[in-house]
């Protein structure tokens, strides 16, 4: 049954669907129990499944995350909340030195199915501690699986596969999208954590590109096609495992490789997937990779700030061009 | 008191396997057999054998970077344990843990732990667990005093009070964070006092005296299971040695090192048991041969283990993506 909703929806529906089968699912975070959640993505859960089961938890963090790792070490299936990505600081030696470690540090004899859900990205007007994209910080991490959708469908079938997922998964949510509404097949099975998906077809230019930055991506090419150039928009989907096959298999046929990300340039992890193409598919390459990131700021409050810092489709189309 | 005579013998026992465990963990350490560092649990037997004599295998618990003792006391096998701190394949944790992470789920343990403060939320998430599934479970969080100043030791306390969920914090308040004096890094003489503040109950004990640290986590773990929620324990002890083997420990005087040596808790259990006429001093003879064998044959098994093949270091990082890995 196909349903247009809401990316947050989707992300709603999708543990919906899951807590309906598992009673080993349950949901813990800021307000996310009767407030349904500080962007409403968790919505009207506690109605269907009660307070034991959707948590809210005190401002604590540290708390948050290290109980979703004790409760997934002892059996049960926690998708946890953090209120915004920048607060994953407070609870970073949890996530980093336990949920990411536990498995490998007792030689394999702790499975830790763990979810920790991140509303990430700019644009909301949030400032320096709001807004930020810390993926390459997150991906760096051996032990963490990463996912940041891009679209409802997307975001529904990959809450289910992080939810199966037996390893602890940060699951990016860009929060300009969660009002992106779409069709959403609600009986499609999970899609793969590590397959990416290729969102326009072209043959002159591969434009790698991540969450709000595939929509940004895509106006872009529509604008392009204009002028004669067809960009072929990659969205990874999956941060890490990431799909190199499909990402070559666009390289090797356009040969011109721009990667946008919404993350401050420095050590991003657009700088990885550049460093990884570069690597295997040199001599595929026509001329160098372009990445088109956040400038190396902090993200400003102020809104005609925060619009210069952030990439967009103009960007994405200047940096095109320059390639040709 | 009404411990029965097997019961202080499990204890005795148990307590001498630690001692003896760390005795030879520090002479094998200081010969350079293990590597990396240890940080051991000699003089603070008490605590351990005290809280565990009262769990079950399904029970909970989380360790410290001081957890050899916390391990055994909760049924951890010499063997494998030996064979970790020598980084051998056949380790509790294939070599790739250490010291500091020993871990078996087996048995409930839930992990040494190298972050100091970090086991306190892993604990009331298997608290939660517990209470979750219905389940009559607890964790026992064991932590020291240097940990109590961590933010970690508050969010812990406040999520298990206000959830009631069955955690026992368990401080081993050994007077010291790494080298500083309690007096020094913190402005309170009793951690048990924090308790008032999560609206629990906060105990101090006597963390030598091994009947006095099972009676107190008795009654704190029945509390647990019957739903009245966490209690905080702290259990006044002393590390006979430094933080972690070749500290020079310049920071305790020989006065205070001397007083605490007169309270080892073994000597005290052995006297207990010998005024009671519990045990012959022949009984406790047979006790120490088992377990000098028991140490004997659990070195030699980590000794003649092999070195875990390099194909494992790409392993168990997750429990798929093994070749995503290796590439």
């Amino acid at each position: 049954m196909i349903k247009t909703i809401t990316y947050s929806e989707a992300i709603r529906e999708g543990m919906r669907k899951r807590m309906k089968e598992d009673p080993n699912v349950l949901i813990m975070g800021e307000d996310v129990g009767e407030f349904g959640g500080c962007f409403g993505v968790t919505g009207d859960l506690i109605k269907e499944f009660g307070a034991e089961r959707v948590r809210d938890t005190p401002i604590s963090e540290g708390a948050i995350v290290g109980c979703a790792v004790g409760v997934a070490a002892t059996g049960l299936r926690p998708i946890a909340e953090l209120m915004f990505i920048d607060f994953v600081t407070v609870g970073m030696d949890q996530l980093v030195n336990q949920a990411a470690k536990m498995r490998y540090m007792f030689g394999g004899k702790i499975t830790l199915p763990m979810v920790l859900r991140m509303p990430a990205g700019a644009g909301t007007r949030a400032a320096a501690q709001h807004s930020q994209s810390l993926e390459a910080w997150l991906t760096h991490v051996p032990g963490l699986k990463a996912v940041y959708p891009s679209t409802p469908q997307d975001a529904y079938g990959l809450i289910l596969s992080s939810i199966d997922d037996d390893n602890p998964v940060v699951f990016l949510e860009h929060k300009i999208l969660y009002a992106f509404s779409g069709g959403v097949d609600l009986d499609i099975d999970p899609i793969p954590l590590g397959l990416a998906d290729v969102k326009r077809e072209g043959e002159d230019v591969t434009i790698i590109a991540t969450a709000r930055m595939v929509h940004e991506a895509l106006a872009a090419a529509e604008e392009l096609s204009k002028e004669g150039i067809e960009a072929e928009v990659v969205d990874p989907r999956t941060l890490y495992p990431l799909d190199k096959e499909t990402i070559f298999r666009s390289v090797e046929k356009t040969n011109k490789v721009l990667i946008v990300t919404e993350e401050t340039k420095r050590g991003s992890y657009a700088g990885e997937i550049a460093a990884i193409i570069a690597e295997e598919r040199f001599d595929y390459l026509d001329g160098p990779i372009v990445r088109v990131c956040c400038l190396d700021t902090p993200i400003p409050f102020s809104p005609v700030l925060e619009d210069y810092v952030i990439p967009d489709s103009k960007d994405i189309i200047n940096a095109v061009k320059k390639m040709f | 008191m009404d411990l029965s005579r097997e019961k202080l013998i499990h204890m005795y026992k148990t307590m001498k396997r630690i001692r003896e465990f760390e005795n030879k963990a520090g002479e094998l350490f200081a010969e350079g057999s293990i590597p990396g560092f240890v940080h051991l649990y000699i003089g603070e037997e008490a605590v351990a054998t005290g809280v565990c004599a009262n769990l079950k295998d399904s029970d909970f618990i989380t360790s410290t970077h001081r957890g050899h003792g916390h391990i055994v006391a909760k049924g951890g096998d010499l063997k494998y344990m030996f064979a970790e701190l020598f980084g051998k394949a056949t380790g509790y944790c294939k070599g790739k843990g250490g010291s500091m992470h020993i871990a078996d789920a087996d048995k409930g343990i839930l992990g040494a732990n190298g972050i100091v403060g970090a086991g306190h939320n892993i604990a009331v998430g298997a608290g939660l667990t517990a209470k979750y599934k219905g389940a009559d479970q607890v964790c026992v969080c064991f932590f020291g005093d240097g940990s109590t100043n961590q933010g970690t030791f508050h969010e812990s306390l406040n999520l298990a009070s206000i959830w009631k969920l069955p955690v026992i914090f368990v401080c081993e308040n050994n007077l010291y964070g790494i080298s500083m004096h309690q007096s020094r890094h913190q402005a309170i003489q009793d951690v048990a006092d924090r308790a008032v503040a999560y609206n629990i109950p906060g105990v101090v004990v006597d963390g030598n005296d091994v009947l006095a640290v099972y009676e107190t986590a008795k009654e704190a773990i029945e509390r647990a299971r019957n739903g009245q929620g966490p209690t905080l324990i702290e259990c006044k002890t002393y590390r006979h040695r430094g933080h972690f083997e070749g500290d020079p420990v310049v920071y305790r005087d020989e006065e205070e090192v001397k007083e605490w040596l007169a309270k080892d808790p073994i000597p005290r259990l052995i006297n207990y048991m010998l005024d009671n006429d519990i045990v012959t001093e022949e009984d406790i003879k047979k006790i120490d041969e088992e377990v000098d064998a028991e140490i004997k044959e659990a070195i030699k098994f980590a000794e003649e283990s092999p070195y875990p093949p390099l194909e494992a270091a790409v392993e168990d990082i997750y429990t798929d993506l093994v070749e995503e890995v290796r590439r």
